[in-house]
């Protein structure tokens, strides 16, 4: 690079030089105190990590541990016994949670994504009691599930519906448990979708349901999909409700919807062998433990796969 | 029978269907095929007044749009333009709060009127807005849906096709039919809008500042469309660009905004309208001679 014809003096060379070298200086130069305040903040917020991590690492090693030695085809083919832990399986409480969720799906998809769309679309923002609705929605989520429990037994295994001890009615109560969690997530799936896509079908001429029905429901499936697969697997977790409504029976058959003979779930026969002093009948609830967190691990991941293959970004 | 008569028909027909089903009287010559910008009118307003929540937006419009012209509506940021034009196709109801006063006729049966379904008002006026807003679907997907919820399903392919055409798309896209639409250009995206609201045969195109989201070229290539699509349609275009209205509009509707005394609300006012070239060589309102120049806004 040249300067001027004479205009880069030896004087100016060197002011250039001492401009250049301050420069520099001044743009790698971090205060000490500085550096130290950023790598202890970071280490706290890793320590953060590894205490949470930490946590949830030792239950999981010590479910495999103990429950290793136990799995074994038996464990979903056999029905539990009480005498023959080399012989006692998780069969009736499998095929029951498997119908358990199935009735929370066929229950909780229509019912949430209605309630959704309606209090997206239809319903007027600025009314007191659509205000109120909101509120409470958030609560519900937030209830203990015991007080399901509770609920189911009041309305739907006794009171109005009358069902009894029934799997319908252990359903019914985890569908109510995790309704509210799947009309949130199906509300945020909805709103995200954009208005200018509303307004352009509208503008059209397409009817509200029209434009619901065809522009904002399949933008927002993968997001209700997601939320749907969530709240299943958290309802097939759930102990405390089951236990209130009917899944306290032993059962050694093959559970069916509507027989009153009773029925059982996975976390329910995890909690049964769990409270046996032998040690065998604690390494099965182990081994039920790492084979319900399986099933949970390959809902959640396909639930995740689903929304990022699926998501749409605007 | 050359083929843009047989289209003509069959687009006369179909608007007299939607118009009465919009519970608006077709009289007998209306929706005659000819050209030029003369002659009955789309639009009347009188006195049109609209407010979102009380607030006034716009008071007093005055104006009558009339068939197969380009009209424009110009004037500074917040005067009003786009709120007048979304009266055009009752938006407007889509907003809570939005109030719309006054008499606001289109081809002489009051756009407002008891018996008159929005829905269908939208069939027989469509609209582009400001930024592109394609459907998250493909292209063909796109342009169908507008035939798709009238019910003609009937021959979509050659719907899609001449809609695609009469925006300028067609050559482009149409080895790529089902891909996505986001994966046009911004102008494509554009014309795409275009398309899709000509699939329906509107009587009439609202555009909201089309091209202001958009490169030069796209513009140009958007208003060379505007100046053919003006031989079937009436178009009337809200830009804040004031060389498009000179270049593509037949008529031109000044606006400005007005403040009240303590200058804490304003609202817009109709200033001047009329042809085009009057108002940008010729204008009879000081205002509109000191905006077209530049000396203001």
């Amino acid at each position: 690079m040249s300067g001027g014809p004479s205009s880069v003096t030896p004087r100016n060379r060197l002011a250039i030089a001492g401009a250049r070298a301050t420069t520099a200086a001044m743009l790698r130069d971090q205060p000490r105190g500085d550096v130290i305040r950023n790598a202890a903040f970071a280490g706290l917020l890793f320590l953060a990590v590894v205490i949470a991590l930490a946590g949830l690492l030792a239950l999981l090693i010590q479910a495999f541990v103990e429950g290793a030695p136990a799995l074994s085809p038996d464990l979903i083919t056999n029905p539990p016994s009480t005498i023959f832990p080399e012989k006692a399986g998780f069969r009736p409480a499998i095929i029951g949670s498997l119908q358990l969720i199935a009735g929370v799906i066929v229950f909780v998809v229509p019912v949430g994504i209605g309630a959704a769309i309606y209090l997206e679309e239809y319903a007027d923002k600025s009314r007191w009691w659509n205000r109120l609705i909101e509120v409470n929605i958030q609560n519900l989520a937030a209830v203990p599930s015991i007080i399901y429990g509770i609920l189911g037994l009041a309305f739907i295994v006794r009171g109005p519906l009358d069902l009894g001890f029934i799997l319908v009615a252990g359903s019914l109560t985890l569908a109510l448990l995790v309704l509210p969690m799947v009309i949130i997530v199906a509300r945020e799936a909805i709103k995200a979708v954009p208005d200018s896509i509303r307004q352009g079908s509208l503008a059209l001429g397409a009817t509200q349901w029209q434009t619901i029905r065809s522009q904002v429901l399949p933008a927002s499936i993968p997001g209700i999909a997601t939320g749907v697969i969530l709240a299943v697997s958290r309802a097939l977790g759930e102990t405390a409700p089951l236990l209130l409504v009917g899944a306290t029976v032993f059962v050694t058959f093959d559970p069916t919807p509507f027989s009153p003979d009773g029925y059982s779930a996975m976390p329910v026969q995890i909690f049964n062998y769990a409270l046996r002093p032998q040690e065998e009948f604690q390494a099965l609830a182990f081994a039920g433990i790492i084979v319900l967190l399986a099933v949970l691990l390959v809902m959640n991941s396909f639930a995740i796969w689903l929304r990022n293959r699926y998501e749409q970004r605007w | 029978m050359a083929p843009d008569e047989s289209r003509a028909e069959s687009g006369r027909e179909m608007r007299e269907a939607a118009a009465a089903r919009a519970g608006i009287a077709v009289r007998p010559d209306e929706f005659q095929q000819r050209g030029g910008s003369s002659g009955e009118k789309v639009f009347e307003l009188k006195g049109v007044d609209v407010r979102y929540s009380g607030v006034a937006a716009v008071k007093s419009i005055a104006m009558d749009v009339h068939r197969k012209d380009v009209t424009a509506l110009i004037g500074p940021s917040g005067c009003g333009k786009s709120t007048l034009l979304r009266c055009l196709n009752r938006m407007n109801d889509l907003i809570p709060g939005a109030e719309v006063e006054g008499e606001l006729l289109y081809h002489g049966e009051d756009l407002y009127g008891p018996q008159v379904d929005p829905v269908q008002v939208r069939k027989l006026i469509g609209m582009v807005f400001q930024k592109p807003n394609p459907f998250p679907k493909s292209i063909y997907d796109n342009v169908a849906f507008g035939p798709r919820v009238l019910g003609r399903k009937d021959d979509l392919d050659a719907t899609v096709e001449k809609a695609l055409r009469g925006a300028a798309l067609w050559e482009e896209v149409k080895d790529r039919l089902e891909s996505n639409a986001f994966g046009l250009s911004g102008g494509q995206q554009q014309r795409l809008c275009i398309a899709r609201c000509i699939a329906v045969e509107p009587d009439t195109i609202l555009m909201d500042e089309p091209c202001s989201a958009l490169d030069p070229i796209s513009t140009g290539k958007i208003e060379d469309l505007m100046i053919e699509l003006k031989q079937e349609f009436s178009i009337v275009i809200v830009t804040h660009n004031m060389q498009q209205a000179a270049r593509v509009s037949d008529r031109t509707a000044f606006l400005m905004v007005e403040l009240d005394a303590d200058e804490d609300n304003r609202w817009g006012r109709l200033v001047e309208y009329d042809e085009t070239e009057k108002i940008f060589t010729n204008p009879k309102d000081q205002r509109t001679e000191d905006y077209v120049s530049g000396k203001v806004g």
